[in-house]
């Protein structure tokens, strides 16, 4: 008898043995870092962004800070209207696209606006992106039925409107005047008006005199005189 | 109500069709309206942007409804004191004009809202039920075939026995005698005694062994620093298979430092707040999927959220007590390796999928790829540089190209390999 239980155990051990044989496409997946070799080398001396760090050096514990008060990132300008309905009507009527509407401009602004617009306002900007079609997100209009220009297509990216979110975080200046570009020819398109012609630039426009320009011809009805001349000074 | 409805009409100039419609509205095509026009700021059982429109129909007059609808900026405007006083308690917010409803339509969306609040309890169960009863179909299938294989197996190890036997007797009976009754017999040997004796088994084993062991420890030197498969839990459980996968939000949509700098970043909770200040909590299948195949609880994530980002769901209202998120980190290169996104996503046209993987499929976000140098200097090896509408290489592109006679470049071409583009 003894010889059928060894039997036994020789042929469950092959079988476990044959059977830790893994398919080799996937990773093994584990709760935990593999030892360092020389952690010196590995590890930052200097704060990593978003690391954690002393309470009393960042507040809130986090390296990621916002810029000192009074002051402002590199190529990033004020906006000089505000988040409330008197604002949007005065971006609405005043605030114009600095960006020349070339073919560049064009397809960057669309590229951009498929991946942060298009997925509520759809491809072609009639409201059925497909967050909506799945029902996740309702109630986004087309662009058909509102009357919007350049100026309130920015201020709605930058501020956000009732249950839209601002998009300020994740475009640059440039970046949203490109999108509002696009958002522009698809109102065109879906109210079914002419197409704008494409403009021919000699030179090439930098972000930063955008910007300035941006600034300049607004510079009259500049709601926030502190903002501008902290800039201003530099 | 009907003397209203006649109102309506004779304004309206239309014939008396509407009349009825307004008694037997269509609360199906008021759902459509709804969804489209209205649910961008209003729920029916909850505060939201506007107020909650569940039954709004008995608490105001309509007629004034429908002139709030259309128009309620010029509503205000004319002073209507109760056009004020809802503009004031929502903070001065205003709502669309909608001119193009028609009178019919806003009796759809009207009886629409009017649908009282179906019970939760009485969907779930029976999506649930659905759910095992088509999950149980399956198991019970494969659970009958392995019984069957089962059965199988035993009776076969059965008959074995009974073979077995007999051939022994009748061994016994023809005065045979068997291996094991020999061995018996003779005064047994130690196996290991034998083992020791025969000189080449002791060899073979020996190498084996050393082959073995060297073996294992290669394997375990080469994962030092190597944190491929790498799932630690995050603080929140968020399921990269849930928004990328099947709602299909763009990684760049939150990683949107991946385009222009050198980190891909972690999304700042504003940009969770875009979609989850009205997505409060997930859908009844979504959320029975997470607790059955997850044993995770969605909306109590979604929780967590609103607690960071200090959002009070009831009044819709931040409340300014944030608290940062301490997600862990998984893709850290070490610090004497310079890697840059923007080179990778913008420059080279990279999708993030090459290098992290099917992350539309993980419901819990891993490491992919060993992110070893090896592994980066094979992939410079191999991939071509899209030379076409590359401004920025231009020139260099044109001179390379030209001597090696127009054969496709690859990153090391372009230095690629040296050994200062990444470590310095």
């Amino acid at each position: 008898m003894n010889r059928y239980v060894n039997t036994f155990i020789y042929a469950t051990a092959a079988l476990l043995i044959i059977s830790c044989g893994g398919n080799d496409g996937t990773v093994n997946e584990k709760s935990s870092r593999s030892v360092q070799y020389f952690p010196n080398m590995y590890e930052s001396v200097g704060y990593e962004t978003y690391q954690e760090a002393p309470e009393d050096l960042f507040k809130g514990g986090i390296e990621a800070q916002k810029p000192v008060e009074g002051t402002v990132n590199r190529g990033w300008m004020p906006y000089e209207y505000e988040d409330s309905n008197e604002g949007y009507a005065s971006a609405k009527a005043n605030l114009k696209n600095p960006l020349p509407y070339t073919e560049e401009n064009l397809a960057t602004g669309a590229e951009l606006y498929n991946i942060y617009c298009g997925i509520c306002h759809g491809k072609n900007g009639n409201g059925q992106g497909h967050l909506v079609k799945t029902e996740k997100i309702l109630g986004v209009p087309s662009y058909a039925d509102r009357e919007i220009s350049q100026g309130s297509i920015y201020h709605v990216m930058y501020w956000g409107i009732n249950y839209m979110g601002s998009y300020a975080s994740q475009t640059s200046i440039e970046e949203r005047w490109q999108i509002a570009h696009h958002v522009d020819k698809l109102t065109k398109e879906l109210k079914g008006e002419e197409p704008r012609a494409f403009e021919k630039v000699t030179e090439v426009v930098e972000v930063e005199e955008v910007s300035q320009d941006m600034m300049d011809t607004h510079d009259g009805e500049s709601h926030d005189q502190e903002n501008h001349s902290s800039t201003d000074g530099e | 109500m009907s003397t209203y409805a006649q109102d309506a009409t004779t304004s309206d100039g239309e014939p008396a069709v509407p009349v009825e419609a307004t008694g037997g509205a269509d609360a199906a095509a008021g759902e459509a309206l709804f969804k489209a026009n209205c649910a961008s700021c209003h729920k029916l059982y909850k505060k939201a942007v506007g107020p909650a429109l569940y039954n709004v129909s008995q608490k105001y007059d309509r007629e004034w409804l429908y002139s709030w609808i259309k128009n309620s900026q010029a509503l205000i405007e004319s002073g209507d004191a109760q056009a004020i006083a809802i503009y004031n308690e929502y903070n001065q917010t205003a709502m669309n004009a909608f001119p193009q409803l028609s009178n019919q339509d806003m009796d759809n969306i009207l009886a629409y809202t009017d649908t009282p609040k179906q019970v939760a309890a009485a969907v779930v169960p029976a999506a649930g039920d659905a759910g095992t009863s088509t999950g149980g179909g399956d198991s019970t299938l494969n659970s009958i075939v392995l019984a069957a294989l089962a059965l199988i197996l035993i009776l076969l190890v059965a008959l074995l026995f009974v073979v077995n036997n007999t051939l022994k007797r009748f061994a016994e009976a023809n005065g045979v005698v068997t291996i094991a009754d020999e061995e018996e017999v003779e005064a047994r040997r130690p196996i290991w005694k034998a083992f020791v004796e025969n000189q080449f088994l002791v060899l073979v084993s020996a190498i084996f062994l050393l082959l073995a062991s060297a073996y294992f420890a290669y394997g375990a030197l080469m994962s030092v620093g190597v944190d491929q498969g790498y799932a630690p839990v995050q603080p929140i459980h968020y399921s990269h298979r849930i928004h990328a996968g099947t709602n299909q939000i763009e990684c760049k949509y939150c990683h949107s430092s991946a385009r222009e700098s050198k980190h891909s970043g972690i999304p700042s909770l504003n940009v969770c707040m875009n979609c989850h200040k009205s997505i409060g909590e997930v859908a009844a299948e979504t959320y029975q999927e997470g607790m059955d195949e997850y044993g995770i609880d969605y909306n109590k994530e979604i929780e967590k959220l609103y607690a960071a980002t200090g959002w009070d769901p009831d009044e819709q209202k931040f409340t300014g007590e944030t608290k940062p998120v301490r997600w862990v980190r998984i893709h850290n290169l070490p610090d004497l390796a310079y890697f840059n996104h923007a080179q990778h996503v913008t420059a080279g046209n990279i999708e993030c999928q090459t290098c992290h993987g099917p992350v539309e499929e993980m419901e819990i976000m891993y490491q992919y790829s060993p992110l070893t140098m090896g592994w980066c200097i094979n992939c410079h090896r191999e991939t071509n540089v899209d030379l076409e509408n590359n401004g920025y290489y231009e020139k260099i592109h044109e001179e390379l190209s030209k001597k090696r006679g127009g054969k496709k470049l690859t990153v090391a071409d372009l230095g690629g390999l040296e050994c200062g583009k990444c470590h310095y």
